[in-house]
């Protein structure tokens, strides 16, 4: 993927540079929002990683605004030290699509980064998705594993329909509380945890090849190679 | 008057801000600027105008009274000769006169009769025609004429008969003389009304200003920096004590939004020192006693880092647990109420730890109400409900149950997590809610002593407290019951 990043602080971008370039992708670097802004309105990208304060008059938000109004519909992650949930909604309400507070962990930064790429496309709704051998209908919301039924309670098809959408992908544990519990908040122990083992007990037990997958120091994944 | 100008108040010197030295006008304002002294003049004005005005009408009622009251006997005399001219002519008339002036013992009336022709005096206590009155017109004259040999202003009435001209009149010293008296007395009674006008004046401003005077003070004093200070109250209810108890109120909150601010600092000082030295050690500890064989060194040396980023992410995570607090705390957040449906917000907590309690051998149950609408910040309430479930599944053993209600009773709803832990001691509850704070028995289990500052955050910043009790009283364990007592829109 092609990716923009815009941060003002030379170590951060640095490592985040890095860090997505060893991944596999593309990066270019703007180290102030009017540069950033020069950037991304001349150029194609799959998804712009925008800090919310920059130097330089335009900062995260404005320049997710002033992208918009162009008719740019890039998927944009922010990255920020601002923490506070209306923070959050003022970034998102701008035009954003995903909020990262820092200091963060690299893994969840790909993760996210990874997720928003490669969301699916709009005009293809699909009612079925497919991972090797295990298939769920979004219609009738059941899941189905080699032809044999697969009971689930509601929670557990939609952690599973998100897993699914994302196959292939990282999905850390904090997009899994966000994206399925809409949880903004980093509870104490790790519940996340429990449910996946729960949701695995049910999808991956009594077959020989396991599909979710844990990822160590990231999340799960759920694909079909082991 | 001049204004004074003061460098903050008492022998403190003010923090020089920005290197510019910041003075505060505490003194009287500029005459005319004052709002004092324009209520003042106001108040001076209503004053003397109503007194006028009151004056005006007193003027009427009597000196005008009595000219009235002169002029209707003047013209009672006047039908009343007439009507007798009429009955017994020339001689008739000058007998009524002759008898009028006989009986009047007050010598107050004058009469004049003489023919129209000649001009020649038929009757009257009048020796000839007064020079200043006309013989034709009127009928009302004022005039000077000797009367009794003295010089005297008189009030003439004029009659003219088809050969005769009459004069009746009345002395007008007595009337005068009393006019007099009046008017003196009412000049006097202007000056004291401008006096006391101007006194009232003066002593409304000087109130206005004393009672203005703790305001600017306790202002003074916390642009000097000292926050503790409070606009004294007299006591009296009134506008003054209604404006200062505001600014207080308001001086408080500012105080508590302060007190987070530094407890925030405080925490950070203390607490998340500790972690970061703890951090710190480690990763030196690894480098310095590392093996020199390359296989194990590096082993170590990865084990040493993993371990400083997991540190670190703690350290991350209580720093956001504090700012969560302290947000909560500040009541920023009050703004962001809105109205949701609480059983479902409980409900989803539930089912988010019915898992972790599952996989611990517990039971978590719930007993909530259909519906019931709250007005307040959903995600603050579901973290604070999460972390008394969190906390509930830690303490409770294997086999135990959790159970999560909520319901309303008048005005209020009770949120309840009950587990079978080990409870609280009484002399612990009341620090639960500190920061930082773990009771002697929860020092094994893992924790930041966050969670219950947040709930008890969370619950005054709803208006709410956070109850502590044993669950179950006289069984042992007793287990805990966290009540999150909320009031209802």
């Amino acid at each position: 993927m092609r990716i923009l990043l815009v941060e003002d602080d030379a170590e951060v971008a640095r490592f985040v540079r890095k860090g997505l370039q060893e991944a596999g992708h593309t990066v270019e670097h703007a180290a102030n929002g009017r540069d950033g802004l020069f950037l991304a309105a001349s150029e194609q990208f799959d998804v712009l990683v925008l800090d919310r304060m920059l130097p330089g008059g335009v900062d995260g938000v404005r320049l997710v605004e002033t992208l918009r109004s162009q008719g740019h519909r890039a998927p944009v992650l922010f990255l920020s030290a601002l923490s506070a949930v209306d923070e959050r909604v003022k970034g998102l309400k701008a035009g954003g699509d995903d909020y990262l507070v820092k200091p963060f962990a690299f893994a969840e930064l790909l993760a996210r980064v990874e997720a928003l790429g490669r969301r699916p496309a709009v005009d293809a709704p699909a009612t079925r998705l497919k991972v090797a051998d295990l298939e769920i209908d979004l219609l009738s919301r059941t899941v189905s594993r080699a032809g044999r039924r697969i009971e689930v309670q509601p929670r557990e098809f939609q952690l599973l329909e998100h897993l699914m959408r994302h196959a292939g992908q990282v999905v850390t544990r904090t997009m899994l509380l966000e994206k399925v519990w809409d949880y903004h908040f980093d509870p104490q122990t790790n519940v996340i945890d429990v449910h996946v083992s729960r949701l695995r007990q049910k999808v991956d037990k009594g077959f020989d090849r396991p599909l979710i997958h844990t990822v160590r120091n990231a999340g799960y994944m759920i694909r079909a190679e082991p | 008057m001049s204004f004074r100008t003061l460098k903050a108040v008492s022998g403190r010197r003010s923090r020089p801000a920005g290197g510019v030295e910041e003075t505060v006008r505490l003194g009287p304002p500029r005459l005319l600027r004052s709002a004092g002294f324009r209520f003042a003049v106001l108040f001076a004005a209503m004053f003397t105008s109503a007194a006028m005005i009151l004056m005006a009408v007193f003027w009427w009622a009597t000196s005008g009274a009595l000219v009235r009251q002169t002029d209707a006997a003047i013209r009672a005399d006047a039908i009343a000769l007439t009507e007798r001219w009429r009955e017994a002519q020339r001689l008739g008339l000058i007998e009524a006169i002759e008898e009028r002036l006989a009986e009047d013992m007050a010598g107050e009336a004058i009469y004049l009769l003489v023919e129209a022709e000649t001009g020649r005096r038929l009757a009257g206590n009048l020796d000839a025609w007064p020079p200043g009155v006309p013989q034709e017109g009127g009928p009302w004259f004022l005039a000077r004429v000797p009367h009794d040999g003295t010089p005297t202003d008189a009030r003439f009435y004029l009659v003219n008969l088809p050969d005769l001209r009459l004069l009746i009149g009345r002395d007008e010293t007595e009337r005068e003389r009393l006019q007099g008296m009046l008017t003196e007395g009412l000049i006097w009674a202007s000056g004291a009304v401008v006096a006391f006008a101007l006194l009232g004046a003066w002593l409304m401003r000087q109130a206005l200003e004393r009672r203005m005077r703790p305001a600017f003070a306790t202002i003074a004093a916390i642009a000097d920096g000292n926050l503790a200070s409070r606009v004294a109250l007299s006591g009296r209810g009134d506008e003054f004590d209604r404006l200062a108890a505001t600014m207080n109120v308001m001086l408080d909150r500012i105080g508590t939004l302060m007190a987070g601010v530094r407890g925030v600092s405080d925490a950070i000082a203390h607490d998340l020192r500790t972690p970061i030295a703890r951090a710190r050690a480690k990763l030196e500890e690894a480098l310095a006693s590392a093996p020199e064989g390359t296989a194990t060194k590096e082993e170590t040396l990865r084990a040493a880092v993993e371990q400083g980023i997991a540190d670190l992410d703690n350290i991350s995570r209580i720093f956001q647990a504090l700012l969560r607090i302290a947000e909560a705390e500040a009541g920023a957040r009050r703004a962001a109420f809105a109205r949701f449906d609480l059983p479902q917000v409980l409900a989803d907590a539930a089912e988010l730890y019915e898992a972790t309690a599952e996989a611990r051998e517990q039971s978590l149950t719930t007993d909530l109400p259909r519906r019931l609408d709250l007005v307040g910040d959903r995600d603050l309430l579901l973290q604070a409900v999460a972390n008394l479930l969190d906390n509930a599944i830690k303490f409770t053993p294997p086999g135990g149950a959790v159970l999560l209600s909520a319901r309303a009773t008048e005005g209020w709803v009770e949120i309840a997590v009950s587990d079978d832990g080990p409870g609280l001691a009484p002399e612990d509850r009341v620090h639960a809610g500190e920061r930082f704070f773990r009771a002697d028995r929860s020092r094994g289990t893992p924790g930041s002593g966050l969670g219950l500052s947040l709930v008890q955050a969370v619950a005054s910043l709803h208006g709410g407290e956070l109850r502590l009790e044993d669950a179950a009283p006289g069984r042992e364990p007793p287990g805990l019951r966290a009540t999150l007592r909320l009031p209802l829109p």
